[in-house]
C-alpha cells in the first residue's frame, strides 16, 4: 500500500486544523472515552437513527457506527472545496438542461451522443422540459477524496437523491451535547441551517402555476426503506408532511395529498424514491410505490419533482468523466475540483489498459452505488480478480476503472485507542434559485484497518465533519 | 393532517389496547378454569375463543384447546394477529412509520415494550408464569398510555389516538362480557345461582373492576348490578357509557377543529343517546348476549364510518 | 382523403372504482401527411387534467375519474384529412434524439432468434433497402392471425409463435431494427379497413425506422407496405405499452372487462 496522507499529522508535527484536538485527546482518559462512546451509542439508539442494509436481512435497527472524532477543514480550504463544488453543481444542471433540449454539448462533439442518448438513465419522457428555474437536481451530493494537502479529486458525482444528511445533522448534535467545550475552544462553522436551506430551495422550485405559499413533501418508499428514519427526520425539521404514494393522488391536473380534513393540493414532491417507480403509467407499471398520473401533472406545469425525472443521466459514472468538460462548455471555466483519472473499459484502448493492470485498480459498474458489485484490486485474491475480469469482458460498457488512490487518513477511536483510518467527504450542494452549501458534510469513515470502502453498507461509520471560521 | 399518519395513530391505540385485552381474556380464563366445574358447563376456555370468534383458527392450529396453548395463542402467536405479541409489534410499528408525531417519552414506551417482549420471547416458556404475562402486558400498555396523557400535544392526532382507545375498549368490554354468555349456555338455570355470581366476580377481577364495584354497590353481586356497572355506569372507566362518551368527545373535538360535522359524529351521538335510555332491567329483557351483539355491531359501525371520514382519505 | 373515425372504449369494473387515471395519446400527429379536420375525445365522468406536447412530438392528455363508477366509456370521434408521403413523417415537429430509440425494453429485448432474423438481412446497415428487407422478413416470419396473441406478448415469444398481429409486428420490427443499429419505434394509430372490412385492425399498429436523410420513415409489417393516406398517427413509444393509446389505473380489487370498437370510414370530400 503507497503512504497515504495523515490529515491530523504531517511530517511528525500536528497539522494546525488539528492542534487542539491534540490537546484534547491526550486529556482525555480511556474510560471517559469509553464511556462517552457507549452514551453516544444509547443517544443515536434512542433518537431512532438506524441503517438497514439492503439484501442482508439482520437487524433491521442496527445503528451506522459513530466515530467522536472529528474530521477538520480550515477555513482556506473549505473556501476552495465550496467554489468547485458549487462550479460543479451548476455546470450539471447546465448539461441537464441542455441534453434534455438542444443537446448544444453533444451537437459540439465534446461527449459522444450515444453516451448521453443511449444511456439507461436517459429519460425520454422528459425532453423538451424546463423544470422551474431550470433545476433538474436540487440537492447535489458530490464525493470527494483526500490525497494530499492540497490534492482533492471528485469520487462520483450524486444528483438523484443523495442520501447521509441526516447524519451529518445528528452527528454535530451529538459532539455538541457531548463535548460542548470544544466548540466552545474551536470556532466551528453552524451546519444547523440544512433543514431551512433545503426547505427555501424546494420552495424556490414551486410550479409557476403555484400562487401561494407552496405545499411541499417528501415523498418516500415507505417504512421499510433503509433511508426512511432521514426521510421523516428532515420532514420534521422542515415541517412538511412525509408521504407514500398512497396518500397522493392526481385529480384534473394538480396532485393532491389525502388529509383527514379533505384533498390537499402538492405543488412540490422531494422524493426519495427512483424515476422508475414514481408513475406507474409512464414507467414501472407494476410499481406500487408512485403515483399514477404523476408524470402528466408534472410535465403540463403543475407540480414540481426534485430531483427532476432524469436527472440520473448526469451522475452516471461514464458520464462522469466528461464534467470537467461540462465545467468549459457551459461555464467558460476550469474545473477547481479535479476528477480522478477514469478508464472507461467500453473504450477498447482503455479496456486493454484495464485488464493488464487489474490488479492495481478499482473497478466500478457504471449505475452501481452503495460499493456494491466493484473491485478494488489491491485488496482482492487472485481468484477474485480473475473472476472480475470476465464479468468485464462480458459487458465492457458497464465498467470503469480508476486508480487505487491514497485515500487520506484521520485519527479515528479504536478498540486498542486512536489509529488513522480513511475517510472520505460527502457535501450536500442545495441548488434552486440559488446555489446554496453548508460548511462541511458527512464524513465517511473505513473503520476496518487498511480498508478503502467507506460505504455505511459496508461497515463504514461517521464522523462530524468541522469547518473552522476564519 | 395526513389521514395515513392520523390512521397510524389510532392503529397504535386500538393495539396497544388490544393486547391488554388479549392479557385480560387470559386472565378471566384462567380464573375462570380455577372454578369447580358442573356438568352441562361447556369448555371454558372454548367459550373464551368464541367470544373473540377465533375458535376455527384456534382449532386449525391447536386442535383442542388447553391452558397452554391458549396462552400461546393469546400471547406468543404471530400468526394470530390480537395476541399479545401481534398487538405491541403493530403497535411499535405504527408508531414507528409516525415516529415524528410522537413525544420521545411515547416513543420510548412503545419501543421499550417491544424490545422487552423480544427477551420474553426468547425465555423459556417454563420460567414464565400466565400472571407474569398478564402484569407484563397491563403495565407496558398503561406506560404508553400514561405517556400519551402526559406528553403529547392535544392537536387532531391526539383526538384520533384517543378515538382508537375508546372505540377499541368499548368493543373489549362488550366481547369479555359475552364470554359469561358463552360459559353458561345452554344451561339458563344456573342464571342467578351461586356459579353465577362467582364468573360475575371473576369478570370484575379481570377487568380490574371488582373493588371499585364493591364500593360503588355494595351488598350482594347481581347481575343486574354488574350489567348496571359495565354497560351504563359512566364512573366505571372501561364500561360502554364511558367507551362511547369518550369517543364522542373525541370527535366533537375533531368536528370543532376542522369546522365540519360528518356522519361519524351523528352515529356517536346517537349512540350514546342509546346508552343513556337503557337500564339493565330493559337489557335483559333484549337478552345480553342480544344487546352486547347489538353494541359490537354499531360500535364496528361507527369505527367504519371514523375510517371512511378521516382515516382514508377518499373523503372528497 | 378525409377519413372519419368513430373509436369507443369501454371498460366495466365488477366493483365500482373510484380514483381512475388515464393518460392518453390519442391526437392525431401534426405533420405534412396529416391534418385533423375535426377531433373530439370524451370520457364519462371525467375531468380533463395536465396536456402537452412531449419531446416525441405526441400530444398527451391526462384525464381523472373520481367515481365511484363501474363503467368508464372513452369516446373519440373525429375528421382527419390525409395524404400519401409513401411512410414518411416529414414535418413533424419532435426533439427526442433518434438515438434515444435503440435502447430494448421488456417487449423488445433481443434474443439470439431475433438477433438471427436481423443479421439475415444482407442490405448495407443504416440503408433503405435494409429496411425494407427487414420489414419483409417479419411478415414472412410471423403470420398474421387475430387472437393468437395477447397485450402482452413479447417480440420474441411471437417470433417463436410463428403468428400475431400488428402489435407483434411491429414489436419484432424495432427489435431488429434496433439490432442492426437503426433507431426504431412502435406507433400506434387507425387504419382504414379495406374492401373485406377487417375492422378489428382499424385500431393499428406500425414501426417507424430513423433513416440518415429521409428522417422516420413508416413500415408496416402486417399490410406489407408503408403507410399512406389510409393511415392516421397518434403516438409512439419503444414498445406497445409505451405508445398505447389509453393508459389508465384504477383502485380496484375485482375484475376489469375491456370492449373496443372502432371504425374508420372514408367519406366522400
Amino acid at each position: 500500500m503507497t503512504t497515504h496522507f495523515n490529515e491530523m499529522y504531517l511530517n511528525g508535527e500536528v497539522r494546525s486544523p488539528y492542534a487542539r484536538l491534540e490537546d484534547w485527546t491526550r486529556s482525555m482518559p480511556a474510560e471517559l472515552r469509553i464511556q462517552k462512546q457507549a452514551e453516544a451509542e444509547a443517544l443515536f439508539r434512542r433518537i431512532g437513527i438506524t441503517f438497514a442494509v439492503y439484501g442482508e436481512g439482520g437487524d433491521p435497527d442496527r445503528l451506522i457506527p459513530f466515530d467522536m472524532f472529528p474530521r477538520v477543514f480550515t477555513a482556506s480550504e473549505w473556501a476552495r472545496l465550496e467554489r468547485g463544488i458549487k462550479q460543479r453543481a451548476r455546470a450539471l444542471n447546465a448539461f441537464l438542461v441542455d441534453v434534455y433540449g438542444r443537446g448544444e454539448i453533444v451537437r459540439a462533439g465534446r461527449i459522444p451522443a450515444a453516451l448521453v442518448y443511449q444511456n439507461e438513465a436517459y429519460e425520454k419522457t422528459v425532453v423538451g422540459f424546463i423544470p422551474p428555474k431550470g433545476v433538474y437536481s436540487h440537492i447535489v451530493g458530490v464525493d470527494i477524496v483526500r490525497t494530499g494537502p492540497n490534492d482533492f479529486f471528485v469520487l462520483e458525482d450524486n444528483c438523484r437523491t443523495p442520501s447521509g444528511v441526516s447524519y451529518m445533522l445528528e452527528s454535530r448534535e451529538m459532539m455538541m451535547r457531548m463535548f460542548p467545550d470544544l466548540f466552545r475552544e474551536n470556532r466551528i462553522e453552524p451546519v444547523d441551517r440544512y433543514h431551512e436551506l433545503l426547505r427555501r430551495t424546494l420552495n424556490s422550485v414551486a410550479p409557476v402555476k403555484c400562487d401561494r405559499e407552496p405545499t411541499v413533501v417528501i415523498l418516500t418508499p415507505g417504512h421499510y426503506n433503509s433511508a426512511y428514519y432521514e426521510h421523516s427526520f428532515l420532514a420534521d425539521l422542515m415541517g412538511v408532511e412525509l408521504v407514500e404514494g398512497a396518500d397522493l393522488f392526481v385529480d384534473g391536473a394538480f396532485v393532491y395529498m389525502r388529509t383527514t380534513e379533505g384533498p390537499k393540493r402538492v405543488d412540490v414532491i422531494y422524493r426519495r424514491l427512483d424515476d422508475a417507480f414514481i408513475d406507474p403509467l409512464c414507467y414501472r407499471p407494476d410499481s406500487m410505490l408512485g403515483v399514477p398520473g404523476l408524470m402528466d401533472v408534472y410535465r403540463s406545469g403543475g407540480v414540481s419533482i426534485c430531483s427532476a425525472p432524469g436527472a440520473g443521466v448526469a451522475d452516471d459514472k461514464a458520464v462522469y468523466t466528461y464534467v470537467p468538460e461540462m465545467v468549459r462548455f457551459y461555464l467558460g471555466e476550469e474545473p477547481i475540483l479535479n476528477n480522478v483519472p477514469t478508464w472507461q473499459c467500453g473504450k477498447a484502448d482503455d479496456l486493454k489498459y484495464v485488464l493488464e493492470h487489474l490488479a492495481e485498480l478499482v473497478v466500478k459498474e457504471v449505475h452501481g452505488s452503495g460499493g456494491y458489485g466493484m473491485l478494488v484490486g489491491p485488496k482482492c485474491t487472485k481468484a477474485e480478480v480473475e473472476a472480475f475480469r470476465l464479468k468485464i469482458v462480458a459487458d465492457p460498457g458497464n465498467y470503469i476503472a480508476q486508480p487505487t488512490l491514497a485515500l487520506s487518513a484521520t485519527p479515528t477511536f479504536v478498540e486498542e485507542g486512536i489509529a488513522p483510518r480513511h475517510v472520505d467527504l460527502r457535501p450536500y450542494c442545495l441548488v434552486g434559485e440559488r446555489i446554496e452549501l453548508v460548511p462541511g458534510g458527512l464524513t465517511r469513515v473505513a473503520l476496518k484497518e487498511g480498508s478503502l470502502v467507506v460505504n455505511s453498507s459496508q461497515g463504514g461509520g461517521v464522523k462530524d465533519t468541522w469547518v473552522l471560521a476564519e | 393532517m395526513l389521514s395515513r399518519t392520523a390512521a397510524n395513530l389510532y392503529w397504535i391505540a386500538r393495539y396497544m389496547e388490544r393486547a391488554e385485552t388479549a392479557a385480560r381474556l387470559l386472565e378471566v380464563g384462567a380464573r375462570i378454569s380455577l372454578l369447580p366445574t358442573a356438568q352441562g358447563y361447556r369448555n371454558e376456555w372454548d367459550s373464551l375463543l368464541r367470544s373473540i370468534g377465533a375458535t376455527g383458527a384456534f382449532a386449525a392450529k391447536y386442535g383442542e384447546p388447553g391452558q397452554r396453548d391458549i396462552e400461546s395463542f393469546l400471547f406468543f402467536d404471530r400468526d394470530n394477529p390480537s395476541s399479545v405479541a401481534s398487538c405491541i409489534t403493530s403497535a411499535r410499528e405504527n408508531g414507528r412509520i409516525v415516529r415524528t408525531a410522537l413525544t420521545t417519552q411515547v416513543w420510548d414506551a412503545l419501543n421499550t415494550a417491544f424490545q422487552e417482549l423480544r427477551n420474553i420471547e426468547a425465555t423459556p416458556r417454563s420460567e414464565l408464569e400466565l400472571s407474569r404475562l398478564t402484569d407484563w402486558t397491563m403495565r407496558h400498555a398503561a406506560m404508553v398510555r400514561g405517556a400519551i396523557d402526559a406528553t403529547l400535544l392535544r392537536n387532531d392526532g391526539y383526538n384520533f389516538l384517543n378515538l382508537g382507545y375508546y372505540l377499541e375498549r368499548g368493543d373489549a368490554t362488550a366481547r369479555l362480557m359475552d364470554v359469561k354468555y358463552y360459559v353458561l349456555l345452554p344451561r339458563a338455570d344456573y342464571v342467578g345461582s351461586g356459579l353465577d355470581n362467582d364468573q360475575w366476580i371473576m369478570l370484575l377481577r379481570a377487568l380490574s373492576a371488582h373493588r371499585a364495584f364493591h364500593w360503588a354497590y355494595g351488598g350482594e353481586v347481581t347481575a343486574g348490578k354488574i350489567a348496571h356497572f359495565l354497560i351504563l355506569n359512566p364512573q366505571c372507566p372501561r364500561s360502554l357509557i364511558t367507551c362511547v362518551a369518550g369517543a364522542n368527545n373525541h370527535l366533537s373535538r375533531i368536528a370543532k377543529l376542522y369546522g365540519r360535522q360528518s356522519e361519524a359524529q351523528d352515529k356517536a351521538a346517537a349512540l350514546q343517546a342509546m346508552l343513556e335510555s337503557e337500564t339493565p332491567e330493559r337489557i335483559f329483557e333484549e337478552g345480553l348476549h342480544e344487546f352486547l351483539s347489538r353494541f359490537i355491531r354499531e360500535t364496528a359501525s361507527l369505527a367504519g364510518t371514523v375510517v371512511d371520514t378521516y382515516l382514508s382519505g377518499d373523503m372528497l | 382523403m378525409l377519413l372519419l373515425i368513430d373509436h369507443v372504449t369501454r371498460y366495466r369494473y365488477g366493483h365500482p372504482v373510484r380514483g381512475v387515471v388515464q393518460s392518453h395519446r390519442l391526437t392525431p400527429s401534426r405533420f405534412d401527411g396529416q391534418q385533423v379536420v375535426e377531433w373530439n375525445v370524451t370520457v364519462s365522468g371525467g375531468t380533463p387534467g395536465g396536456a402537452f406536447r412531449d419531446g416525441a412530438g405526441d400530444w398527451v392528455q391526462g384525464w381523472t375519474i373520481k367515481g365511484p363508477v363501474d363503467e368508464i366509456e372513452v369516446r373519440v370521434q373525429g375528421k382527419v384529412s390525409t395524404t400519401d408521403l409513401a411512410g414518411v413523417l416529414r414535418g413533424h415537429r419532435e426533439s427526442t434524439p433518434p438515438l434515444a430509440y435503440l435502447r430494448q425494453t421488456p417487449a423488445t429485448s433481443l434474443t439470439p432468434e431475433l438477433l438471427d432474423l436481423a443479421t439475415r438481412a444482407t442490405e448495407a446497415d443504416g440503408s433503405l433497402a435494409l429496411a425494407h428487407a427487414l420489414a419483409l422478413a417479419v411478415s414472412q416470419a410471423v403470420a398474421y392471425r387475430p387472437g393468437s396473441t395477447n397485450a402482452k406478448t413479447t417480440a420474441a415469444e411471437a417470433l417463436a409463435q410463428g403468428e400475431g398481429v400488428c402489435q407483434d409486428h411491429a414489436q419484432v420490427l424495432c427489435t431488429i431494427a434496433r439490432a442492426r443499429g437503426m433507431p426504431a419505434r412502435y406507433v400506434s394509430g387507425y387504419l382504414l379497413a379495406d374492401a373485406e372490412g377487417q375492422a378489428h385492425e382499424a385500431a393499428h399498429a406500425w414501426a417507424e425506422l430513423h433513416l440518415e436523410g429521409l428522417g422516420w420513415v413508416g413500415f408496416d409489417p402486417a399490410n406489407e407496405c408503408c403507410p399512406d393516406d389510409r393511415y392516421v398517427r397518434l403516438g409512439s413509444g419503444l414498445d406497445a405499452q409505451e405508445a398505447a393509446p389509453i393508459r389508465g389505473s384504477a383502485r380496484t380489487v375485482g375484475e376489469e372487462r375491456l370492449d373496443v370498437t372502432v371504425a374508420v370510414l372514408a367519406t366522400q370530400q
